[in-house]
C-alpha cells in the first residue's frame, strides 16, 4: 500500500494532477491514456505529455495489470514543442 | 457479453447517441449504445465546444434555443462540472452583403424570442476590447449574450454516467458490423462482441453515418469534411465570447483553463476521412489570431488536431425515420454544430420513439427534404 503522502504526489506538473487523481480516474473507468488525457488534462499542458505520459502509462499498466507495451499511446500532436503565434504567422507560404 | 435484447440500439457514442441514451433511459426505455472507440472519441471530443443560437434558419435557431435551456440546467441535472460558460457569441460582419444577411438573421432570431444585440463598428470593442476591429475590417457585429461554450468530453461523460445509472448499456470499443432487418424493418445489430435484438436502431455515428446507413442500403447525402483546430497555452481570462467570422471562416474562444481554442475552415478541403494535422492550417490560423487579437503574438500554440464535420446539403441535421426500413432512425448530419444542438435533438427523438407528444416537428429534419430544393443554413463556419 502506498501511504497518503505518496498518493498526493504530482505526476502531471503542467496541469497539476496527482497520483491519487489518476488512480481514481482509472478506477472510474477511464482506462486509456486518451481518456485520462481528456478527463484530467494530463499531457495537455506545456510539456504536451513529454514529461508525464510515460509515468502515467506505467501507473495505468500497473493498475490494470497489463504490460507497458499493451498501453496505447495518444496521438502525438504537432507542433510538439510550443511555438509562438508570431513565429508561425511569419512562415513563408505560396499563397 | 452484451445485452441480448433491448428496445433501442444506438450506433455511436458521441454527444448525440449518449444524450439520446440518457433521455430514453429517463423515460424507462432500455437502450444499448455501441461505440467503436471510447465515448466522445469522434467529433464530440474534437470540436470547439461552442454553443450558439445565432443561425439563419428557423429550425436551427429553435433547436439551438431549446438546447441552451437544457445546457443551462445540465450541470445541476447531471451533477457534473462541464465548464459551461455563457460568454456569448460575437459574429463579425465584414461586407455590406453580410450586414444585409445579418439584419435578416437578427429579425428572424428576435421574432423567435432570442436576445440578440446589433453592434455598430465602434461598439464591438465594448464586448472584446482586445479585438483589432480596424485590422480585421469589421463593419458591424451581432452579439448574443446567452450563447456560450462547454468542455465537450465532460458533457458527453456526464450524460453517459447518468444514462448508466438509469440502466443504459453503453459498450465502448464495440463495433457494429451489420444491422439486422426482417420484412422491411430493423431487428437489431451484430457487433464484434455479439448480437443485440432491438425494435429501433438509431444511426448516431456522426461523420460515419453514411457508412452505417449503407449497411441497409440507405444513401445519406452527408459528406465527411476534415476541420482542423488548435489550442494555445493557458492565459488569464480575457475573452468572454466565442468570436466568429463567416467571411474569414474562423472561430476562436477561451477555455475555462485559459487556452485559446480556434479553427479555420479550409475552403479547399475535400471530403474524406482525413485526420492529419497540416502546416497549412497552423500557419493560416496563427495569422488569423495575430490579425484578430494582435496581443496574442507572443502566445504559444501547444497543440493542433483535426475532426470531421458531418455535412448535409443544407447544413441542418437529419432526424427521424427513413422510408423503406422501419425502425431505422437517423440522428446525424449536424454539419459542424452537433454538440450545441444534440441535447434537444435527443429529447425530440426520445419523444418520437416513446410516442409522447413531440415538442418540435421532425418534418423539417426529415431525409425526404432532399428530394425538393431547400433553403440552406448560411451561418456556418464552413
Amino acid at each position: 500500500m502506498r501511504d497518503q503522502s505518496e498518493e498526493e504526489e504530482i505526476v502531471c506538473r503542467c496541469e497539476d494532477v496527482s497520483l491519487k487523481e489518476i488512480l481514481e480516474a482509472i478506477d472510474k473507468g477511464y482506462t486509456t491514456l486518451d481518456q485520462l488525457k481528456r478527463y484530467l488534462r494530463i499531457g495537455m499542458g506545456h510539456c504536451q505529455g513529454r514529461t508525464c505520459m510515460r509515468l502515467v502509462a506505467g501507473i495505468l499498466a500497473r493498475r490494470l495489470g497489463k504490460k507497458l507495451d499493451e498501453i496505447e499511446w495518444p496521438t502525438v500532436r504537432p507542433p510538439v514543442l510550443p511555438v509562438e503565434i508570431a513565429k508561425l504567422a511569419e512562415v513563408k507560404t505560396d499563397d | 457479453m452484451i445485452k441480448e435484447r433491448v428496445d433501442v440500439a444506438i450506433i455511436g457514442g458521441g454527444i448525440s447517441g449518449i444524450a439520446l441514451a440518457y433521455e430514453l433511459s429517463k423515460r424507462g426505455v432500455e437502450v444499448a449504445v455501441f461505440e467503436r472507440s471510447f465515448i466522445g472519441a469522434g467529433s464530440t471530443g474534437r470540436c470547439g465546444g461552442g454553443i450558439r443560437q445565432q443561425f439563419s434558419t428557423e429550425e436551427n435557431i429553435r433547436l439551438a434555443m431549446e438546447s441552451v435551456k437544457i445546457f443551462e440546467r445540465m450541470e445541476s441535472e447531471l451533477g457534473w462540472d462541464i465548464e459551461y460558460y455563457q460568454g456569448g457569441y460575437l459574429i463579425i460582419a465584414h461586407t455590406e452583403e453580410e450586414v444585409k444577411q445579418f439584419e435578416k438573421n437578427v429579425r428572424l432570431q428576435r421574432s423567435l424570442g432570442l436576445d440578440v444585440q446589433w453592434l455598430e463598428r465602434d461598439e464591438i470593442n465594448d464586448i472584446v476590447p482586445e479585438l483589432d476591429v480596424e485590422g480585421i475590417g469589421a463593419i458591424a457585429a451581432t452579439y448574443c449574450p446567452t450563447d456560450g461554450h462547454a468542455y465537450p468530453p465532460k458533457a458527453v461523460w456526464a450524460y453517459a454516467e447518468n444514462a448508466r445509472k438509469l440502466g443504459a448499456h453503453i459498450y465502448e470499443f464495440t463495433e457494429v458490423k451489420k444491422i439486422i432487418t426482417e420484412n422491411g424493418r430493423v431487428a437489431g445489430v451484430i457487433t464484434n462482441r455479439g448480437e443485440t435484438i432491438s425494435k429501433f436502431v438509431v444511426n448516431a455515428a456522426g461523420a460515419w453515418s453514411p457508412l452505417i446507413a449503407k449497411m441497409v442500403g440507405i444513401d445519406l447525402p452527408n459528406k465527411p469534411y476534415r476541420h482542423e483546430i488548435l489550442i494555445t497555452e493557458p492565459l488569464s481570462h480575457f475573452l468572454d465570447p466565442m468570436v466568429i467570422s463567416f467571411h474569414d471562416n474562423v472561430y476562436f474562444r477561451q477555455t475555462m483553463r485559459g487556452g485559446i481554442i480556434g479553427g479555420w475552415g479550409d475552403p479547399e478541403e475535400k471530403p474524406g476521412y482525413n485526420f492529419t494535422s497540416s502546416l497549412r492550417f497552423v500557419i493560416k490560423m496563427a495569422r488569423l489570431l495575430r490579425r484578430y487579437v494582435p496581443s496574442l503574438k507572443p502566445v504559444r500554440i501547444l497543440r493542433q488536431w483535426a475532426g470531421l464535420y458531418d455535412v448535409t446539403p443544407d447544413a441542418k441535421p437529419i432526424l427521424g425515420p427513413v422510408k423503406g426500413i422501419e425502425g431505422f432512425l437517423q440522428m446525424n448530419g449536424y454539419s459542424g454544430h452537433g454538440f450545441m444542438v444534440a441535447p434537444m435533438c435527443a429529447v425530440l427523438l426520445a419523444q418520437y420513439i416513446t410516442g409522447e407528444p413531440i415538442s418540435m416537428s421532425l418534418e423539417p429534419f426529415s431525409i425526404d427534404r432532399f428530394k425538393e430544393r431547400v433553403e440552406g443554413e448560411v451561418s456556418v463556419v464552413g
